[in-house]
């Protein structure tokens, strides 16, 4: 899947995120992959997608300009195809 | 990021370690003549219940978040079961260690029905007399009855741990053959001259024709074998193999040992390279992130003689713990470089005169080989 602006994600509810200088590490206990997030500004978006509707609100919100959504929906892809990220289910 | 400025940030260190070894006992019922720590016979000062249950509460608050148990045999503690429960319920995955004398029908069932636990059988030869030989009589036969019963009790996908020596360079497929058969996932490891290893080394590891082939077959395989990153040394060879190329060692690796001393990696049990205790007064923690060791070892390296070398890039001078227990300088060559920029060096060092490791707690009498202990 590619991640778009309308996507709807969560953190996988399997990954744990620990925050380290160069960004973070991501850790899923599902697969016992551990995945490196190189850029702290990855890590705020990351962990703001639940809060925010779809990930160009998430953007937005984490002050992300517009000039950066690029590069940041290809992280995002790339960090769904490794299952940090999915897409969020509904609940209730 | 480039990998390379990633690997840059990995030399300056991370907040907690993403490879922590905890070797749980030295006691064991095999006396393998290569092990890393030279276990055989419990320590009277081995950490309780209690602290052990400490020592996670610590790691979960650093949020590790996974670690790696051995021993020794780590199953003989009483509190096995104890400690791993504990251990997940706290969000850190197990990966432990066994040469599987006590995973028999009940235990393979409990394990199954456990999560976050990965099991690592140990396994030297894909025949008894090439096992056996390094791992003790009787030892093939163990591992492959926890295999099965492994299998029988639908535990998924575990791993078959092999440390590779001359003897069993030629059965690399041999060993994917196996692991395919049992849904296993193969982990191959380099010979480390640490523990008794230290003694043996000489005669177990791999000739240089066989690192090649090691190399090789890694690039043909890599993708879906386990190392621990511990060939990287091969790299030399040309294309560089999966997994991080540097030396770990106290910047994203350490070992806690079973009385609780802290070392740089589980390869260096010694003196030189103990960064703590975690009954020290701020644990492990405070070990991890103060410690002088661990933040020397977090400062650029010198490549010393390497550094001529145009290798150096991709070899990363080698294997800290394979220079120091061969009595090598640990700003030189690995004692295993390939371009035999070590042979000059090793030919003149002594065995007498190489450090030695830290601690003993071998059994007075050795089962695999029949002969009178050192010292004796």
């Amino acid at each position: 899947m590619t991640v778009a602006l309308a996507s709807v994600l969560e953190i996988h509810p399997q990954v744990a995120v620990r925050p380290e200088a160069f960004g973070a590490l991501a850790y899923h206990y599902g697969n016992r992959r551990l995945i490196f997030l190189k850029h702290p500004d990855v890590v705020t978006v990351v962990q703001a997608l639940h809060d925010h509707p779809d990930v160009q609100s998430t953007l937005s919100a984490c002050g992300v300009t517009q000039d950066r959504w690029p590069s940041f929906i290809a992280a995002l892809t790339s960090l769904e195809t490794s299952e940090v990220v999915r897409e969020r289910e509904i609940t209730g | 990021m480039s990998a390379k400025s990633l690997v840059e940030e990995m030399k300056r260190g991370l907040d907690a370690p993403i490879c922590l070894t905890w070797e749980l006992t030295y006691a064991c019922n095999l006396q393998c003549v290569h092990c890393l720590s030279s276990s055989g016979q419990r320590d009277e000062r081995e950490l309780s219940t209690d602290e052990a249950k400490k020592i996670l509460d610590d790691l979960r608050d650093l949020q590790v978040f996974y670690i790696n148990i051995g021993g020794g045999e780590p199953m003989v503690r009483r509190d096995f079961f104890e400690l791993l429960e504990y251990s997940v319920s706290n969000g850190i995955g197990v990966k432990f260690s066994t040469n599987g004398a006590f995973i028999d029908e009940e235990k393979a069932q409990r394990l199954a029905s456990m999560d976050y636990i990965d099991i690592q059988i140990s396994l030297d030869g894909v025949d008894a007399a090439t096992n056996d030989a390094v791992r003790g009589e009787g030892s093939h036969a163990m591992a492959i009855r926890a295999m099965d019963n492994l299998k029988a009790a639908n535990f998924g996908q575990f791993k078959i741990s092999v440390v590779v020596t001359r003897h069993n360079v030629s059965q690399l497929d041999q060993f994917k053959a196996l692991a395919d058969f049992y849904g296993a996932q193969l982990r191959i490891t380099r010979l480390r001259p640490a523990g008794r290893g230290a003694d043996t080394w000489h005669e177990l590891h791999p000739t240089n024709a066989q690192q090649r082939e090691i190399y090789d077959w890694l690039l043909k395989h890599g993708e879906n074998v386990l190392t621990g990153d511990s060939f990287f040394h091969l790299n030399a060879f040309g294309e560089a193999l999966p997994g991080l190329n540097m030396c770990g060692a106290g910047r994203v690796v350490c070992l806690i040992d079973p009385i609780g001393d802290v070392y740089a990696c589980p390869f260096v049990i010694h003196d030189e390279f103990k960064a703590g205790n975690v009954r020290d007064e701020g644990g492990f923690a405070k070990v991890w992130k103060k410690s002088d060791l661990f933040l020397s070892l977090r400062e650029p390296q010198s490549a010393g003689a390497c550094a001529s070398c145009g290798a150096f890039d991709a070899c990363q001078g080698g294997c800290m713990a394979a220079k120091f227990f061969t009595g090598l300088p640990l700003d030189g060559p690995d004692p295993e470089c390939v371009a035999g920029d070590a042979d000059e060096a090793l030919s003149v060092v002594t065995r007498s005169s190489a450090p030695k490791p830290g601690m003993d707690h071998s059994k007075p009498i050795t089962l695999t080989r029949k002969k009178l202990p050192v010292g004796a």
